[in-house]
Parts: C-alpha cells; sequence; structure tokens
C-alpha cells in the first residue's frame, strides 16, 4: 500500500514460498498416492498393518493417559509451592526434554531402567531373577512419559499460575479447605487445559519415530512411522509403505482435526516475577503430599540426565575427539542444521511479511485473505505429514533417478526445514507482527526501504526472535534421525545417525559419549531458543 | 480556482469502510496551526491518514501544495507526522532516530551530525544524542519526535494527540515549545486533540469533525462562540 513495487516484490517472495512449500509436500504426496492405484487392494490391510496401527494408537492413548496422570499432581505441587529453594531449577529441568535429542533422552532411560540399570539392580537385590525389559511397550511408555510429563505439567502449572491472587485470598477468607480448592478452583482450570494438553501429547506419541525405533521391537512394539521405514529400508516393500504412510497421513489428519475442534491452544503463560501467595497447603499432609510428588518428578527427570554425563564422562572423549567418523558426522551435522534453519526461518519470515502485506489494504480482498489464510495453515499442515512419511514419499519420487543417497542433502534439509516451520513461525509471527505495527507508517512516512529498512529497523529490532527461531531450528536439526534415517548412508552420517548405528553395533561406550556431546549441544541451542525475555512488551513509561 | 496558499484540498474525498463511509471536503490555507477535534470515530485519524499518504482514497481528489498527492508514497509527500506514540526505533539512539529524518539509509556527513545537534538543542534535549529513548520520559520522546520533523523541513506537520501520554505540566511546555518552532518555520500545523485547552491555546483555526463528515471549519474565535451543534458544545463544555 505504500511503496507499491517493494510490496509487490514482498508478495511475490511469499508467493514462491508458499509454492514451494506446498510442491515439496504435495509431491511426495502424489508419490506416495500415485502407486497405489497400481497396487491390489486386498494383501495391502493385512493383519501386521492392523495390529501396527493398533498398537500406535494404544502406545499413544496410556502415554497419554500416563503423562497426564502424572503431570496433574506435579503441576498442583508446585503451583501451590511458589516458593522453595530450587524450584526455578526444577522448572528448568522440566523444560530440558523439550530441547534433548530423542535418542539421548532413550540413551539415558536405558541406563537407569534397562537391564543392566537401577531398576533391574534393585529387583535383583530383592531376589527377583526375572529382570524387566525395557524393550517393548513398557520402555516406549516410560519414554512418552519421560519426555511429555514435563511439557503437561508445564502447561497445567502455567494455567494455574494465572489464576487470580484474589481467588487465593477469597478463599482463605472463606476457609475453603483443600478438596473445595480444587473442586472449584483447580480442577476447573485443569479441565479446561485437559483436551489441549491430552491432544498435544496424544499428538506427539502417535507420531513419535525414534524412541519407537530405538525402544520398541519386532512388529508386536512397532508405530505406523517405524513400519514405513522398516518396510523401505528393510523389506523393499513399497506397496506396504505406501499403505502405511496413507493410513498415517489419514490418522494424523484425523487428530489434528479433532485437536482444531476440542480444544484450544494452550499457551505457556510467562510465570516468572509473579509470585502469587497461596494461603492453603500448610497442613503436614499437604506438603507431605507436594513434597512426595515434587521429588519423584524431579527424580524421574533428572536420574537418566545424570546416567547420560556419568556414562558419556566414562567413555573415551579424547578417543571420540580425535575419531574422523565423528568430525564428518559433526560437519555434516551442522550443515544440515544450519542451512535447514537459514531456509526455515527465512521462508517464515517472507511468508509471514507476505501474508501482513496482502492483507493490510482496507479492502483487501477474498483471494489476499485466503493467501495469507494458506500460509497461516500451512505452517502447521506440515504437522500432518510426519518426516518420516515426507521422506518415505521422496524416497520413492527418486528412485527411478538412481542411488537416492545422491539427494540425501537436499532432501534432508528441505524435511528439517519445514518440521521446524511451526515453531519458527510461532516465534516470529506474533514479534513480527507487533514491530510492524510499531513501525509500518513511521518507515513509510521517513521512506526508508529496501536494504536500509533491513539493516537499520528490521533486523536490529526482530534480532531477538530472529535468533531465537534460529536456535531453536537448529536444534530440531540437529537432534532429528527421521528425516535422516531413510535417506542416510556412507556419504551423509549425522552425529543421531552415528549414535544410532554406534548404539546398535553394541559400543555403548562410544554411544554414551556422543550421546552426551549430542545432547549438550542440543541443549545450548534450545535454551537460546527459548530466552523468553522477547514477548515481553516492552516496558512504557506514560 | 486553486489559490497558491492553500496546503491542502480535499475534493469529495470518500472513504469506505464496511460499517461506514467517511466523506472530507475542505481546503486548509497554509502558514497556520490547525486544531483537528471531535469524538472518537469520526474519521480525525482517517483524515490525517488520507494526508500521509497510509491510506487512499475511493473517491475524489487530494491535493497538497497545489499538487495531487494521489499517487504519492507517504515518504514523497511534502508532509512529517508525529504519533501519539512509537515515534522512534526503540533500538536506535535519539541521534540516530533524528538523522533518519535526514537519511533514510543513515548516511550522515558531519554537517548532518551538526543538524542533529542543532535540532536536538532546539527542542531542549542538548545532550542527549546517545540515549536510548528507553530512557527518555514521554515527553522527551515526542521532542525528539518533534527534532526529526524540524530537520526533515516538509512543509506540512501532522500531530495525532501527541500530547496524549503527557501530563498537564508537560502538555504546556509541549505547546509552548511547538508555538515557538512554528514561528520560526512557518510551517502549516495540523493537531488531533481532545483537550479544548489545547485548542484554545494554540489554534489559529479549528477543524470539526463529527460522524464522519467536517462540520465545522472556523477560525478559533468563532469555533469558541458557536453554539449552533450539540457535538461542538459537548467538546466546549457547553452542554
Amino acid at each position: 500500500m505504500f511503496a507499491l513495487r517493494e510490496n509487490r516484490m514482498t508478495v511475490a517472495a511469499g508467493a514462491f514460498c508458499l509454492g514451494a512449500f506446498l510442491l515439496f509436500v504435495g509431491l511426495a504426496i502424489a508419490a506416495l498416492l500415485a502407486e497405489t492405484g497400481g497396487a491390489g487392494e486386498g494383501p495391502l490391510f493385512d493383519a501386521y498393518i492392523w495390529r501396527v496401527t493398533r498398537f500406535t494408537l494404544l502406545q499413544a492413548s496410556l502415554s497419554t493417559l500416563l503423562s497426564v496422570l502424572f503431570a496433574i499432581p506435579v503441576a498442583r505441587a508446585l503451583a501451590r509451592r511458589p516458593q522453595f529453594f530450587g524450584r526455578i531449577w526444577l522448572l528448568r529441568l522440566m523444560a530440558l526434554p523439550l530441547g534433548l535429542p530423542v535418542l539421548v533422552g532413550a540413551l539415558g532411560l536405558i541406563e537407569i531402567w534397562g537391564r543392566q540399570g537401577f531398576l533391574n539392580a534393585g529387583l535383583r537385590w530383592l531376589g527377583l531373577e526375572r529382570p524387566v525389559s525395557i524393550y517393548g511397550l513398557f520402555g516406549i511408555l516410560l519414554a512418552h512419559v519421560f519426555f511429555n510429563m514435563p511439557l503437561a505439567a508445564r502447561l497445567f502449572l502455567a494455567g494455574l499460575e494465572r489464576i487470580p491472587a484474589e481467588y487465593w485470598r477469597s478463599a482463605a477468607n472463606l476457609g475453603m479447605a483443600s478438596h473445595a480448592l480444587f473442586r472449584f478452583i483447580e480442577w476447573p482450570v485443569v479441565r479446561g487445559l485437559l483436551p489441549g494438553v491430552a491432544g498435544l501429547v496424544f499428538m506427539l506419541c502417535a507420531t513419535s519415530f525414534t524412541l519407537v525405533l530405538t525402544l520398541g521391537g519386532g512388529p508386536a512394539a512397532s508405530t505406523i512411522e517405524v513400519a514405513i521405514y522398516q518396510a523401505l529400508r528393510f523389506d523393499f516393500d513399497p506397496p506396504r509403505a505406501i499403505a502405511l504412510s496413507g493410513l498415517q497421513i489419514a490418522m494424523t489428519g484425523v487428530l489434528l482435526f479433532i485437536l482444531r475442534r476440542l480444544a484450544t491452544e494452550p499457551e505457556e503463560g510467562m510465570t516468572g516475577g509473579r509470585t502469587v501467595r497461596r494461603f492453603d497447603g500448610a497442613a503436614p499432609v499437604a506438603r507431605l503430599n507436594d513434597g512426595t510428588w515434587i521429588v519423584l518428578a524431579l527424580l524421574f527427570l533428572i536420574a537418566p540426565l545424570v546416567a547420560v554425563v556419568v556414562s558419556g564422562l566414562q567413555a573415551d572423549l579424547l578417543k571420540l575427539a580425535r575419531d574422523p567418523n565423528v568430525h564428518r558426522a559433526l560437519m555434516t551435522s551442522a550443515a544440515i542444521a544450519l542451512a535447514s534453519a537459514f531456509a526455515s526461518v527465512s521462508m517464515a519470515a517472507v511468508m509471514i511479511r507476505a501474508a501482513a502485506t496482502m492483507t493490510a489494504p482496507r479492502h483487501a480482498g477474498k483471494l489476499a485473505h485466503g493467501f495469507a489464510g494458506m500460509i497461516g495453515a500451512s505452517t502447521s499442515l506440515i504437522l500432518l505429514v510426519p518426516p518420516v512419511v515426507l521422506s518415505a514419499g521422496w524416497f520413492l519420487l527418486l528412485r527411478p533417478f538412481g542411488d537416492v543417497a545422491r539427494f540425501a542433502p537436499v532432501i534432508v534439509v528441505a524435511i528439517n526445514a519445514l518440521m521446524a516451520l511451526p515453531f519458527v513461525h510461532r516465534i516470529l509471527a506474533p514479534a513480527m507482527a507487533t514491530h510492524t505495527a510499531r513501525s509500518e507508517r513511521l518507515v513509510a512516512s521517513l521512506g526508508i526501504r529496501g536494504f536500509h529498512r533491513l539493516r537499520w529497523i528490521d533486523f536490529p529490532a526482530l534480532r531477538k526472535p530472529l535468533l531465537m527461531a534460529l536456535s531453536f531450528a537448529m536444534a530440531l536439526s540437529l537432534g532429528d534421525l527421521g528425516a535422516v534415517a531413510l535417506f542416510g548412508s556412507q556419504d551423509m552420517v549425522t552425529l543421531p545417525w552415528l549414535l544410532y548405528s554406534r548404539m546398535g553395533s553394541y559400543r555403548t561406550a562410544d554411544a554414551a559419549g556422543l550421546a552426551l556431546f549430542l545432547g549438550l549441544l542440543c541443549l545450548i541451542f534450545t535454551i537460546l531458543g527459548t530466552a523468553d525475555d522477547v514477548r515481553r512488551p516492552e516496558r512504557r513509561k506514560a | 480556482m486553486t489559490e497558491p496558499t492553500a496546503a491542502i484540498e480535499l475534493r469529495n474525498v470518500e472513504v469506505r469502510f464496511e460499517a461506514t463511509t467517511l466523506r472530507f471536503d475542505c481546503t486548509i490555507a497554509a502558514g497556520g496551526i490547525v486544531a483537528v477535534a471531535g469524538a472518537s470515530g469520526t474519521g480525525k485519524s482517517t483524515l490525517f491518514h488520507l494526508i500521509a499518504g497510509f491510506e487512499d482514497a475511493d473517491y475524489g481528489e487530494i491535493r497538497i501544495l497545489g499538487e495531487n498527492a494521489g499517487n504519492r508514497t507517504p515518504s514523497e509527500r511534502p508532509v512529517s507526522m508525529i504519533f501519539q506514540d512509537n515515534n522512534l526505533f526503540a533500538h536506535l539512539d535519539v541521534a540516530t532516530n533524528v538523522g533518519l529524518g535526514i537519511d533514510p539509509a543513515l548516511r550522515l556527513t558531519d554537517e548532518d551530525r551538526k543538524k542533529i545537534e542543532d535540532a536536538l538543542r532546539r527542542v531542549g534535549l542538548e545532550g542527549f544524542g546517545r540515549r536510548l529513548p528507553s530512557t527518555l520520559s514521554g515527553g522527551e520522546r515526542q521532542r525528539v519526535a518533534l527534532a526529526r520533523a524540524l530537520v526533515r523541513h516538509r512543509p506540512l506537520l501532522l500531530l495525532d494527540e501527541p500530547f496524549a501520554a503527557l501530563d498537564p505540566g508537560m502538555r504546556s511546555g509541549m505547546r509552548t515549545l511547538l508555538r515557538e518552532l512554528h514561528a520560526e518555520e512557518g510551517n502549516t500545523i495540523l493537531m488531533i486533540t481532545h483537550h479544548p485547552e489545547d485548542v484554545k491555546a494554540l489554534a489559529d483555526s479549528v477543524l470539526f469533525l463529527d460522524q464522519g463528515r467536517i462540520i465545522a471549519h472556523d477560525t478559533l474565535d468563532r469555533f469558541l462562540e458557536r453554539r449552533d451543534d450539540a457535538a461542538i458544545d459537548r467538546f466546549l463544555g457547553n452542554a
């Protein structure tokens, strides 16, 4: 509206990004659907596929149930104890699994709960001979609770902390007892958040790939995504992979639809700084109850992390540091992470700017709103097609052109970039909207354009969210195994892939060392990527 | 027809929104201070946005200093605008914020830097150049915005409730400053305000809007004596 030529270019760039995005996803889906036509329908949905589907849904339901049931008392205990020594560190610990590569977490869990771990040592000491195996449903549930309970607890806690302080004062004034407080104040909040939180956890567990690949075993404990991978990588059975992919897309589609319908997106409010005084929970029973839950959560979360550090430090780190394979994997991972993070962030930024430009005029037509809507939807649409399905589609598409490994770098970078898109969009969109609202007219009236605008206005003002989005996308890509799994080869080994193969070949000491290194790397980027000061509105003095 | 002294002419200008249509038709002479008043939602800001180029008219013609402004971008129009808030880029220091008014690409010569210092001195902020906007009071920030308008030397200055966030003491200081600068520059100033005392202390004439129409365009003295319209009575406190 203000500078027409520049706006047309912005919109064109946005349309180009959207087009490239749709083409990349569309071609993968088309490749999967097109090949279904050729195959017969009878044997496709055989007993194996149904078993896998049933198991996928079963483990996701149980994982969700357990995560939520564990999260509610933990969140309640934390909300009722707004001040105790180390509370902030416990909250930070609860944010860690989000940035921890799944493989590293799995390794830590094996150290604690596995055959040689603490659990079985304790059982042996008690005289029980048969060890509990972490491989199978037990391990998958355990790992899903490890990764998702803290997420659920943080979302519930944020909800509970948004309860106005006056409620607690009135409740104390009225003399409401603990169960009454729960029934009339805490539970309504939790219940309101429940569909969103449970839906999110279910979605994450139903599309979990790496954990099931590591901890699942055989057809008895395999999810659809792992089955797709095995069908292509080991059995080379494209029709089965295609049938499974269709099933996966249908399932995630239904899940996304239900999520959209039922649940408002849970948000994590700003919890820092403001302490609400709670008048309840002084009774010994309440203290014991809260203390128990907090200690339980702490032990459950910290034990595997400590195990990763301890066994990592026992590994021959110097040897690993000199290992050329490790060097190569590090370089490969770094290159992929950088490329995909930059691609993801620039794509998101261009699309957001284009959507804003198109809908800015008063008389923005249906076309403009449709375009902006498409951009908003596309970033979450990618959740519909998990990385494994995307790479399966491209695997089949590229197969006629020779060795698929040749295309690996491009495909992996693209898939990693798209995977990060929803998160990047979530970080950038609000920051860019605020920035635009604040500076758009000023910039137009001063005539600051093009490169100068980027250099003096947009980049400095958006530096923080941009860096946050970049480092978050890099952490995601660094820890990813799903996109690499199908395309990985001797020529392209990433750090998680190297870790996975060392785990598989029982070089556990190497694996432990690598896990420590990879875990630290990703945590650094996640901490950079989730520093929460960006959404805090700037202090305005009247 | 076109008088050489007209700063702004709006001829049968229409702006259509979903619920209402605003219609403006007026000629504003150059060189004065015009107060633009009226209740909230009557189109004052839209009128400014039309003149500054942030909003396009659906019908009619906008002429600024005798030239058709319809196809000019905001920065090409001979207009500076100061908003109620967020006039400064929070990440740039005061001098840089003013410097953007000289060159939007910030290629500043030593002479330009002198101009910036001079402008800051004129608004009473000598030595504030290296400070960040967040360390200034609301009134100081508005004065930085004024300093930037000074270095831009545009014949028209639009002020959209520039004192709204200031306390009464600061308001009167800003009014005095604005009067002085106007006397030195001889520019045309349009200022949206909700306060009759701003109108009385500053304006040479008044543009009064009601329900998307300009219902009064009088000299200050005549405006203050009007008793024929309920909206104007409410504004002046005569009701």
